[in-house]
């Protein structure tokens, strides 16, 4: 019998307790090895020069200086990394990012980097390198880069997805376009409408752990790479497919990560590494610092959206609309595409539409950010639709129930939607003590709604049982949050064993077959979806092995509880046999017992929120204070509750830095300032309160135990929760993220002056 | 160039090392000495990931030369658990979940040490401000400032 994903109520044992992590103790002793912790013998230190320049011709590069520097074993420019993408444009951006070949696209863009016995005689090598640059004009603001005079990033970019091929290049790479019904009729039955652009800053995922690899290319082809990633088999085509090397022969290890909401999605540093490593015929350690993390890794898109909203006076929208123009760095990207699908998931409407326009500037490569693209289409949306319910002069919480997405609804992106969990957030959040509690002077409440896809893909599992009955699970999704100890979990409700038996690991690119990375909040969905079928095929061999052991038919022999069970009146006298007894004698019943499975994850469930905010914010210096935050977030089944709430809390977190503080400042020169934590500042203990959860739980009917993805949709509610919460406050409407002190401030003044 | 002799105490242990002039104290650790636990996050003392006590002392030891050390007590995280038995912040953090990636929870069990040393019994609000030289980008400090009020009460209680 093929596996059956489809949900089916149970009592659970260990799936929803709350046990302590497998890698725990590892990371509370120091001894957990993370990017930079790996060394190996006759190991190089490996540095890269960068651009100082936002953009400039590179029209040529001397290195023979570097090369003589005693200590110096490698120096590589985009010569040593040729093109061998063979057509593949997504793959050519990746490589043109990793090094620089004809133009150097922005500030912090990797031009050349050597290898060398020590860091202080990389550095100084890199000094050593001579390279003859024509600057030439950049832009670095999404609305400025669409203009008709714009310096031209790419001339060999026309704007895709119009009706016709236009006659110019631009740096709009792509117009995209979602939505149904008839939107001027929807706007023509409107009572009350509202229209406001908005904008958000650009921001970096900000993981504590810089990019750090180690690699080494030996001489008969083969090569490995130690890595922090949130994907290692991606990671391995990416590296492979770039060096010209055999995917089976590039063994690819992911470290424990340290942090990577999306940004170790892609390579950047680990292709120099190993070409570096191939030249110099030694391992080469690369760890990028921080100035080179903000400066040429992450960030999220910056935007510039429009948003149009009309609804008649008992409170039903009649329309919406939105235009979403999001950076994408220097190269194509399809997040404006992803923000035009987010930014109505929450209702159900109509009349819909929204265009995304991708726009190239003079910056980092866009990566991908939790949930990326999703949090500014909320920001707008949701700012727009408070304002919305103050004009028709109905409660916020009202407004949204009234309009919210059902199981059935045609959502604003195409798909129907199955159950869902919009409407119970949101009536969770009206009966939440939350919203009734009092508010002081300069206090002001806000909430919003936040929706994310969730992904599934392909995923591979093993699990292992030894003879002495404990098991060992291998996984090939990286674990950022806590997934080892949740797919522990799953494997021990499934098996029927104690979580005390197993033990869950991240294995090797040549140990397990090949898993999409961890994103899209995939990691514990997914790969618990493979550990379920993997148990179940090890419990069929299990329940063979029974069935030699007592010399009866399979059929007869069923499992419950961890236990062999023989069913039927003439096997009374058998009793049972644990997984433990069975394993012992394996080597006389066959040999060793395991389970494995290869599938594609399918039906992920989508995922909502809705989170309730007070802030504080001091009327002369602008600055605000979050005092109170919640949220509510349906997770499917959450498998290990403690860590489904450290999702939320991290992910509202995130968006109050965002809110708030956080954005990357270029100077008129094109060169990013702030590539810091000191400049870039993230919010410390001090700046959050304690921050609340619930958690819904409505199944997925896709996932056996009804399990979704949540590790991202925390993300999307918090910049227009805080947005409407300080626009109560300081009653003006706030419509610049992030919402920092001076535009608190410039705000409140304009207001005054009316 | 020659290297920098230096004697000190490590863990409780006398270590010595030689090192170079401009060389960080966190890389001598790291690099030379094999204590991987203090991380480099940014290498500018904002992070707080290379925490350790130095002479009863939170620093950061991206900001301390390797030579400084002469002659000092050094307490990194790899010498807080004793034995087979962890110390309560180490026990407390794993039974709360206050670690998720966990590159941060070296530097902040540290910190917490060197508060809990000088506070035994801090406020929400003194935890806060205590740990405010230390970033975590993944849980939003909650169940951090829970496991550290936590590992108070049962400290107090030893």
């Amino acid at each position: 019998m093929n596996f059956d994903p489809r949900y089916a109520n149970r009592n659970f044992a260990s799936v929803g307790t709350r046990p302590i992590r497998p890698d725990g103790i590892d990371k509370v002793t120091g001894r957990a090895r993370y990017g930079a912790d790996f060394n190996m013998a006759g190991q190089l230190v490996g540095r890269v020069l960068r651009s100082p320049h936002a953009h400039a011709k590179i029209r040529k590069i001397d290195t023979s200086k570097a090369e003589k520097l005693q200590g110096v074993k490698a120096v590589i420019t985009a010569a040593d990394l040729p093109d061998l993408t063979d057509g593949d444009a997504a793959m050519y951006d990746i490589l043109d990012n990793c090094m620089a070949r004809a133009k150097a696209l922005y500030d912090g863009h990797a031009v050349a980097a050597v290898a060398a016995i020590d860091a202080r005689t990389a550095r100084q090598a890199l000094k050593l390198i001579e390279i003859d640059y024509e600057v030439l004009p950049h832009v670095t603001d999404v609305d400025e880069a669409m203009r008709h005079h714009a310096p031209l990033i790419n001339d060999t970019i026309f704007t895709e997805g119009l009706e016709e091929k236009p006659a110019k290049p631009s740096n709009v790479t792509k117009r995209s376009q979602f939505g149904h019904g008839d939107v001027h009729a929807g706007f023509g039955a409107a009572d009350f409408i509202v229209e406001r652009s908005f904008r958000t800053e650009q921001t970096h995922q900000g993981y504590i752990e810089p990019h750090a690899c180690v690699a080494s290319v030996n001489l008969d082809g083969t090569a490995e790479l130690w890595v922090c990633t949130q994907g290692h088999f991606v990671y391995r085509q990416h590296c492979a497919q770039l060096l010209g090397l055999e995917a089976s022969k590039l063994r690819v290890t992911s470290s424990e990560i340290g942090g990577g909401f999306g940004g170790k999605t892609h390579v950047w540093a680990e292709p120099v590494a190993l070409a570096l490593s191939r030249k110099a015929g030694r391992p080469v350690k690369l760890v990028m610092t921080r100035d080179e993390v903000f400066r040429a890794s992450g960030p999220t898109s910056a935007t510039s959206i429009d948003v149009r909203i009309g609804a008649r006076k008992d409170g039903t929208i009649t329309a919406a609309e939105a235009t979403l123009r999001y950076s994408s760095g220097p190269y194509a990207g399809s997040w404006a595409e992803i923000g035009a699908m987010t930014a109505f998931a929450c209702y159900k409407l109509d009349n819909v539409r929204t265009v995304g326009y991708e726009v190239l500037v003079n910056r980092p490569k866009t990566a991908a950010y939790r949930a990326p693209s999703a949090p500014m289409a909320a920001f707008a949306v949701e700012s727009a639709v408070d304002e919305l319910a103050k004009e028709i002069g109905i409660d916020p919480v009202d407004f949204r129930i009234k309009n919210a997405a059902q199981e059935g609804t045609r959502s604003s992106y195409g798909p129907v939607y199955g159950p869902i969990g919009i409407g119970p957030t949101l009536e969770a959040v009206k009966n939440h003590p939350h919203m009734k509690a009092p508010l002081k002077q300069n206090q002001g409440r806000g909430m919003a709604c936040g929706f994310w896809f969730n992904f599934g893909g392909q995923t591979c599992v093993d699990l292992n049982i030894g003879m002495d009955g404990s098991v060992s699970l291998a996984v090939g999704t990286v674990d950022v949050g806590g997934s080892r100890a949740s797919l522990s979990l799953v494997a021990a409700e499934e098996l029927g064993i104690d979580y005390s038996q197993l033990k869950a690991i991240v294995a090797d690119t040549a140990s397990l077959g090949y898993n999409d990375m961890t994103d899209g909040s995939r990691g514990t969905f997914s790969s618990s979806m493979a550990t379920i079928s993997a148990a179940r095929n090890a419990i069929k061999i299990l329940r063979d092995r029974a069935a030699q052991m007592w010399d009866i038919p399979v059929e007869d022999v069923i499992w419950e509880q961890g236990h062999a069970v023989a069913k039927g009146d003439n096997y009374g006298n058998l009793g049972k046999l644990s997984l433990k007894e069975i394993a012992a004698q394996s080597g006389k019943t066959g040999g060793p017992i395991a389970g494995h499975s290869e599938l594609v994850a399918d039906g992920a469930g989508v995922s909502f929120a809705t989170h309730i905010c007070d802030v504080e914010v001091d009327p002369e210096t602008g600055a605000t204070r979050v005092i109170r935050y919640t949220v509510v977030q349906d997770a499917g089944k959450a498998v290990h509750p403690t860590y489904v709430e450290g999702q939320y809390q991290g992910g509202a977190a995130q968006g109050i830095g965002w809110a708030l503080n956080e954005e990357y400042i270029y100077g008129k020169d094109g060169r990013l300032q702030n590539a810091g934590f000191l400049d870039y500042r993230i919010p410390v203990c001090s700046d959050l309160p304690m921050i609340d959860t619930q958690i819904l739980e409505i199944p997925n009917p896709n996932h056996p135990y009804g399990v979704r993805g949540v590790g991202e949709t925390s993300i999307v509610p918090p910049l227009a929760a805080i947005a409407n919460a300080v626009s109560n406050a300081a009653g003006v409407r706030m419509t610049h993220i992030p919402m920092s002190p001076p535009r608190i401030l410039a705000a409140i003044e304009a207001e005054r002056e009316g | 160039m020659a290297g920098i002799a230096v004697s000190t105490t490590i863990n409780g242990d006398a270590v010595e090392y030689l090192c170079q002039p401009d060389e960080p104290l966190l890389d001598v650790l790291r690099d030379r000495l094999g204590l991987t636990g203090a991380k480099e996050g940014c290498g500018t003392g904002d992070c707080g990931a290379c925490s350790i006590i130095l002479d009863d002392r939170l620093v950061c030891s991206c900001l301390v030369l390797g030579a400084e050390a002469q002659g000092r007590r050094i307490e990194t995280v790899e010498g807080m658990a004793h034995g087979e038995t962890l110390h309560p912040l180490q026990q407390k953090f794993l039974e709360h979940a206050a670690l998720q990636c966990g590159i941060c929870t070296p530097g902040f069990l540290i910190a917490a040490k060197d508060l809990l040393a000088k506070n035994p019994d801090p406020s929400e609000e003194e935890i806060r401000f205590g740990l405010a030289g230390n970033l975590c980008r993944c849980t939003g400090y909650d169940k951090i400032v829970r496991a550290v009020q936590d590992a108070a009460h049962v400290m107090k209680q030893a």
